[in-house]
């Protein structure tokens, strides 16, 4: 067998704790140690990786800041679950959900490409403004949007339900204003989210590791070298941002069909969400996807179990917060993990070659 | 004709007329040095001849083609290579990972380890250090890195931008031998060097910017015994 690099077994690694993790989540499942308040959160849970990672891929690879992962989210959610209210009773459950993913993702890396176009010509932060302005855009359009279709096709308003006009027999509201969408159909499990999870594991090693993936990163790492070296600056900061957004979007679409009912919230979509994502990206490591993962889990599980504690959970919340960052970037901190993990992890190494 | 011609050269930063009708030429195997003191200009021309700033008037020619338009990553494969100013390395790769995004633009696997060697054979302390992340590379280091991975992409004519920038003494003197080797062994070379006396000594023809103008130009030989220039920029 071809001998693996330090970075492909790193990876492999990752994939390999996401596994271990859905085992021994299902293993709970099956055996029915595990409440049913917990097993709610094992799908918003994984969302919010997928999203983690693919945030991290626009703020740790390419250097971008995004604060309107929320937004691409939203996106995605609506896309998809417009097709799947719309085709519910005429497609069967497998491939609907499947178009309803493929209708989300795609919607969601057009429209970050769209966006990509101006900004991601100019330096500095503009990424930052943008997005975030997009993210509140998308929210309060959604909030005020109403969209039906009857046997005439689509109607739209932005006023109320009624003028739409829709046929009184045929009609149906897919869309109504703030009450968002109703009747999703909950596609997604635990099962599929673990599997898109995965795909967007992969699809991010597999680009970081690529020639492109080397353009991005020199991209981050100095632009002007980047660009005297021959690298098409602009082109891999619209490929890198673009995956970034559809993979964000790919979360959307699990997170619309794993509620009843879709509404453009601040709390889901709003500026407070896209900083939560970006919380999990630089307390998982900026630039490390498995750091990601693991800090989606963790940060968005962990206020979900301090419900008990009622009016400490976001005290208690904040420190672990601090923990973690001191954990992740404190230099005594890193000295230890280096000192003692490595040693583990050496004679393990040893052990294995015996 | 020359390998590179610049003919009136007019650069604005917003309201700022940065360079004024600057023209030169560099001729085929010629090491051609721009000086100047700070904010004459030396800088901005290099970067609108490499691409990465826009002329508001005048031509570039390289190789009989007017490349006045072209951004920047398109005339890497070209043959024009260019060394950024202040050791623009990417800090968080491994030298040998800048070195390979140098020949980014070149695809035979086999020519491009052929450089590798060569430019391992020019700079042996970057093959000591080739698995060395390169923000933890001294400063000469770096600048070495620079060049290299500049070599990478196997240039016809390469741009360097203050190549002493920072260095001690020794070190400017190594750079330079490392310049003048290059040339030898047949890169044409553009200097833009604010150290007028070591750039004077290795170029064949230099040119004297001055607020966005050249105000001077010939051998360099010449130059170097110019009143105006000994009283100007080698401070005697």
């Amino acid at each position: 067998m071809k001998k693996l690099t330090k970075q492909q077994k790193s990876n492999l690694i990752t994939l390999a704790m996401v596994v271990c993790f859905y085992l021994i989540c299902e293993i709970f499942i099956r055996t029915g140690l595990m409440s049913s308040h917990l097993k709610g959160l094992l799908v918003p849970l994984t969302y919010y990786a997928i999203a983690a990672v693919g945030l991290n891929l626009c703020v740790g690879i390419l250097g971008e800041l995004s604060l309107g992962h929320a937004g691409f989210m939203c996106i995605g959610a609506f896309s998809s679950s417009i097709f799947s209210v719309m085709t519910r009773d005429a497609l069967p459950t497998v491939p609907r959900f499947i178009l309803a993913f493929i209708i989300g993702v795609a919607m969601t890396a057009l429209l970050g490409f769209l966006i990509g176009i101006p900004v991601l010509r100019l330096n500095g932060d503009y990424l930052a403004i943008v997005t975030l302005a997009f993210g509140e855009i998308i929210k309060n359009i959604l909030n005020a949007v109403y969209m039906g279709v009857d046997d005439k096709g689509l109607h739209l308003s932005l006023k109320d339900a009624a003028s739409m006009g829709l046929d009184a027999s045929t009609g149906k509201k897919i869309i109504n204003g703030a009450m968002g969408i109703t009747g999703t159909p909950s596609d997604s499990n635990f099962t599929i989210a673990i599997i898109i999870l995965l795909v967007s594991l992969i699809i991010v090693q597999n680009l970081v590791q690529s020639r492109d993936g080397r353009a991005i990163m020199s991209i981050r790492d100095n632009r002007i070298a980047a660009e005297s070296t021959g690298i098409n600056v602009t082109k891999y900061k619209m490929l890198a941002f673009t995956i970034s957004a559809a993979i964000a979007g790919a979360a959307g679409v699990l997170f619309s069909h794993n509620i009843s009912t879709l509404t453009a919230q601040g709390i889901y979509f709003g500026y407070n969400a896209s900083i939560m994502l970006l919380v999990y990206v630089v307390l998982g490591g900026i630039g490390n996807i498995r750091g990601s993962v693991i800090a989606a889990m963790i940060l968005y599980v962990l206020p979900e179990l301090l419900r008990g504690m009622d009016k400490y959970r976001m005290l208690i919340y904040s420190i672990v917060l601090i923990v973690m960052m001191l954990f992740n970037w404190s230099p005594k901190a890193i000295e230890f993990r280096q000192n003692h993990l490595s040693k583990f992890s050496k004679r393990f190494r040893k052990e294995a070659a015996r | 004709m020359a390998l590179l011609e610049v003919k009136d050269l007019n650069v604005h930063y917003g309201m700022i007329h940065a360079l004024k009708d600057v023209s030169f030429h560099v001729e085929k195997g010629e090491i051609v040095a721009l000086i100047g003191a700070n904010g004459a200009g030396k800088t901005t021309t290099l970067h609108t001849v490499t691409g990465l700033i826009e002329a508001s008037a005048g031509s570039i020619i390289y190789k009989d083609q007017d490349v006045t338009k072209l951004p920047g990553h398109k005339l890497v494969p070209l043959g024009m290579a260019h060394v950024p100013e202040g050791r623009r390395v990417f800090a968080d790769m491994t030298v040998l990972q800048n070195l390979k995004l140098g020949a980014y633009t070149r695809k035979n696997k086999a020519e491009i380890e052929e450089s590798l060697e060569n430019v391992y054979k020019r700079f042996p302390r970057l093959k000591e250090r080739k698995n060395q992340v390169a923000g933890t590379l001294s400063g000469g280091e770096q600048q070495m890195l620079a060049m290299g991975r500049a070599l990478m992409s196997k240039p016809e004519i390469i741009l360097m931008d203050e190549p002493s920038m920072g260095l001690s003494p020794i070190l400017v003197n190594e750079i330079f031998d490392i310049i003048k080797e290059v040339n030898k062994s047949g890169t044409t070379v553009l200097l833009v060097e604010q150290n007028a006396r070591k750039a004077l000594s290795i170029a064949d023809r230099a040119y004297v910017l001055e607020t966005g103008r050249v105000v001077l130009d010939g051998d360099a030989k010449e130059l170097m015994n110019n009143e105006q220039i000994r009283k100007a920029y080698l401070g005697e």
